[in-house]
């Protein structure tokens, strides 16, 4: 099921950091404080693997991608990208990582010049780096990624107004794939789109990967839709992983309360079969650049106790595979509870 | 009885410089007080222009309007403006879905709140001060007296959807149009959304129309449902009939196309080919045909109409295929065949063989 443990990891993060400043003062700034948008997360990624970021707005997913690719540098710890610091990485060598992992982005609006050509934009990887410089052959080889992603080669003299979004979503993953890259990071890639085009470009990402055995970062704060693309789900919530687990394990049996409330929240598309016990969250997610000491979920947790306010808990095994920093994880009969039906226990049961 | 809101065969066309733009086209439906309908459509299918519409608020000298939309037995499409006026913001009320753009950004929370009440009817400020707390409590805004002298860059967007469902419910409402309302919020914002708006409804009684393209939040809170595709209703029926025994192809591409948290994770998305259609040179016969896998050569010309689904009372669908084949083809994508492998079912010469014709239909299940 999971494509794991072939040799070292592809991307090793470790002790992850980003602090924002908040300065106060036009000439004069001083710092008056930090959005701490990832507050020291590790995790390993494989070859060939799909690996889920889930969480809420402002839980530092996308911060997280930034740094993977290095267009943000961490306050401190370390990204790992085959066992190389990537931070160390200057010059060409920095642009030799870009060709190994490249992004997509959400707003397939806002990602696309307007003002130039989809051909060019798709061949811009190639200017970068000095590839199929020959007369003709840059043009071949986009109208070829072209017809790869499911675009018209012949549309390669037309402005990015005239595609949907659908399309232009297409053009990104076009020129994401240009360079033949191991990694590719897809920030929130479908949530621009309309649920009847959604399922094409979900549906192009896993074939592509299929075809170029890429590793899949899958960012997206939709539930059902990570379920269907990951291998492995890391759940954050303010700037921490708080679950990290298989993806059947983790939708089967969540153990952090916050994954639980997160499965319990999602309206399943059925008038009755998704009836339960909503484990409905109190209050809105705190502000990252204050957060709550200790657990950080424990002023929203409903299993909160005196411990969770004093000592923060780790992130570790809490049995089956799934990691998870909490001093209380769920037990069967809460998630049986909370899930919706068809849901918990499913996998579970069909193994044992 | 007649119901809270009777919607009549409403057109709604724009004239722009590049042609007309047929928004809405014939769409018909009503609900009754204390009752949820839902509108289900992605973007461009007129979903919004319709509700919009029954607030007066596409009138301009570039639209055209036809129909009737009567209100407790009043049309309001031919009412004046100021008789609007009286009802818009009192009787009916609408929340949009992006709440920073809808609350003005200068004023103080409880300032905007005790106009909308002060608008309708003549209470004191103090009192509609006190009111305003009131409603921000109902609301589950924590520490209301406090909140109402804040501006709205002080609410989080769960805080400020909030806000707008207590301007909305200013005057109590006989009926609520939700446009939206938790697209713009996080899935644990939007489940507590989605409780407050039940518990309302319960509490106050109100008919509610939540538009939506999200089909997990139409089955959690609609009674009826209306599936809307480029400016027409193509299905319409209870939650359980849309959800277990949809008829029309566009449904079943809606309802196959979405990854749920509940079906078996390898499974194989099914999207819908192809893109909407342009409002303004739309397909000829049945709209859907460019993107339908069951499309026959006749269905390019004919147009179909709403009719009854034959032994599910309240149940309507605009499709020509016969009503046996759809079920056939339904029976077929529920045991996971594709919708390419069924298309062979829908062509006349299967049809013409009913019950010969069991190669597909019947074969051996998975």
């Amino acid at each position: 099921m999971t494509a794991t443990t072939k040799g070292a990891p592809l991307i090793q993060v470790r002790e992850l950091t980003k602090h924002f400043p908040i300065t106060r003062g036009i000439i004069l700034q001083r710092q008056v404080g930090a959005v701490k948008a990832v507050d020291g997360i590790s995790f390993d990624v494989h070859a060939g693997e799909t690996l889920g970021l889930v969480g809420e707005t402002g839980c530092g997913k996308s911060t997280t991608a930034r740094l993977l690719v290095r267009l943000l540098d961490p306050t401190s710890g370390q990204v790992l990208f085959e066992g190389e610091d990537i931070a160390k990485r200057r010059g060409e060598r920095l642009k030799a990582l870009h060709r190994e992992m490249q992004m997509i982005f959400q707003d397939p609006y806002s990602s696309l010049n307007p003002r130039k050509t989809v051909g060019s934009i798709i061949a811009e990887p190639y200017a970068i780096h000095g590839l199929y410089a020959e007369r003709g052959a840059r043009k071949k080889q986009v109208q070829e990624l072209m017809d790869r992603v499911g675009l018209n080669p012949e549309h390669y003299n037309r402005y990015p107004h005239e595609f949907s979004g659908g399309q232009r979503q297409r053009i990104g993953v076009a020129r994401a794939i240009a360079l033949e890259p191991k990694v590719l990071i897809a920030d929130e890639p479908v949530s621009a789109l309309d649920v009847s085009i959604q399922a094409q470009v979900l549906n192009l990402l896993k074939r592509l990967q299929r075809e170029m055995g890429l590793t899949l970062i899958f960012i997206s704060h939709d539930l059902s839709v990570v379920r269907h693309m990951c291998d492995r789900v890391a759940v954050m919530y303010l700037g921490k992983v708080v679950e990290l687990a298989g993806g059947d394990q983790l939708y089967s049996f969540p153990r952090h309360p916050y994954t639980g409330a997160l499965l319990s929240a999602v309206p399943v598309p059925e008038p009755a079969g998704g009836k339960r016990q909503r484990q409905l969250l109190t209050g809105d997610v705190p502000s990252p650049a204050n957060p709550p000491p200790a657990c950080r979920f424990h002023t929203r947790c409903p299993k909160v106790q005196e411990v969770c306010r004093r000592e923060e808990p780790l992130l570790e095994d809490k049995g089956g595979g799934s990691l998870a920093a909490c001093h209380f994880p769920l037990t069967e009969e809460e998630v049986a509870l909370q899930l919706p039906a068809g849901l918990a226990g499913s996998t579970v049961a069909a193994e044992g | 009885m007649s119901p809270l809101l009777d919607v009549r065969d409403l057109r709604v066309s724009f004239h722009t410089e590049d042609g007309v733009v047929h928004a809405v086209d014939g769409v018909s439906y009503s609900v009754d007080t204390g009752r949820t309908l839902g509108i289900v459509g992605e973007s461009g299918s007129g979903k919004t222009v319709s509700s919009l519409t029954t607030l007066g608020l596409t009138r301009s000298r570039s639209t055209t309007i036809s129909g009737e939309i009567l209100f407790e037995g009043e049309d309001l499409n031919t009412m004046s403006a100021d008789r609007l006026r009286r009802i818009r913001g009192n009787e009916i009320t609408m929340i949009f879905q992006d709440p920073l753009s809808s609350l003005h950004p200068f004023y103080k929370v409880g300032w905007q709140l005790v106009e909308a009440m002060r608008t309708h009817r003549s209470i004191p400020k103090a009192a509609a001060r006190e009111r305003a707390a009131e409603l921000l409590d109902l609301v589950g805004i924590p520490d209301p007296r406090r909140r109402v002298d804040q501006f709205p860059h002080e609410f989080s967007g769960g805080m400020r959807q909030r806000a707008m469902i207590a301007m909305a419910l200013a005057n109590e409402p006989k009926l609520l149009i939700a446009d939206e309302p938790t697209t713009a919020l996080d899935v644990t914002v939007q489940a507590q959304i989605l409780a407050l708006l039940d518990d309302l409804q319960r509490r106050l009684g109100m008919a509610i129309i939540i538009i939506t393209h999200d089909l997990g939040v139409v089955a959690e809170t609609a009674d009826e449902i209306a599936v809307m595709y480029a400016g027409r209703i193509v299905e319409r029926g209870t939650a359980e009939q849309i959800f277990n025994s949809p008829q029309h192809p566009y449904t079943w591409g809606l309802l196959q196309s979405i990854p749920r948290l509940n079906t078996p994770r390898g499974q194989e998305l099914v999207p819908i080919s192809g893109r909407p259609p342009s409002l303004i040179n739309r397909p000829s016969g049945c709209f859907f045909h460019p993107r339908c896998p069951y499309v026959r050569e006749a269905h390019k010309r004919i147009d179909p109409r709403l009719e009854a689904v034959e032994g599910d009372p309240g149940h309507e669908v605009a499709c020509l295929l016969e009503q046996e084949v759809r079920s056939r083809i339904w029976r077929g994508l529920q045991q996971g065949r594709t919708p390419a492998e069924l298309a062979a079912l829908a062509q006349p010469e299967a049809v013409s063989q009913t019950g010969q014709a069991p190669s597909l239909a019947e074969g051996p299940s998975a």
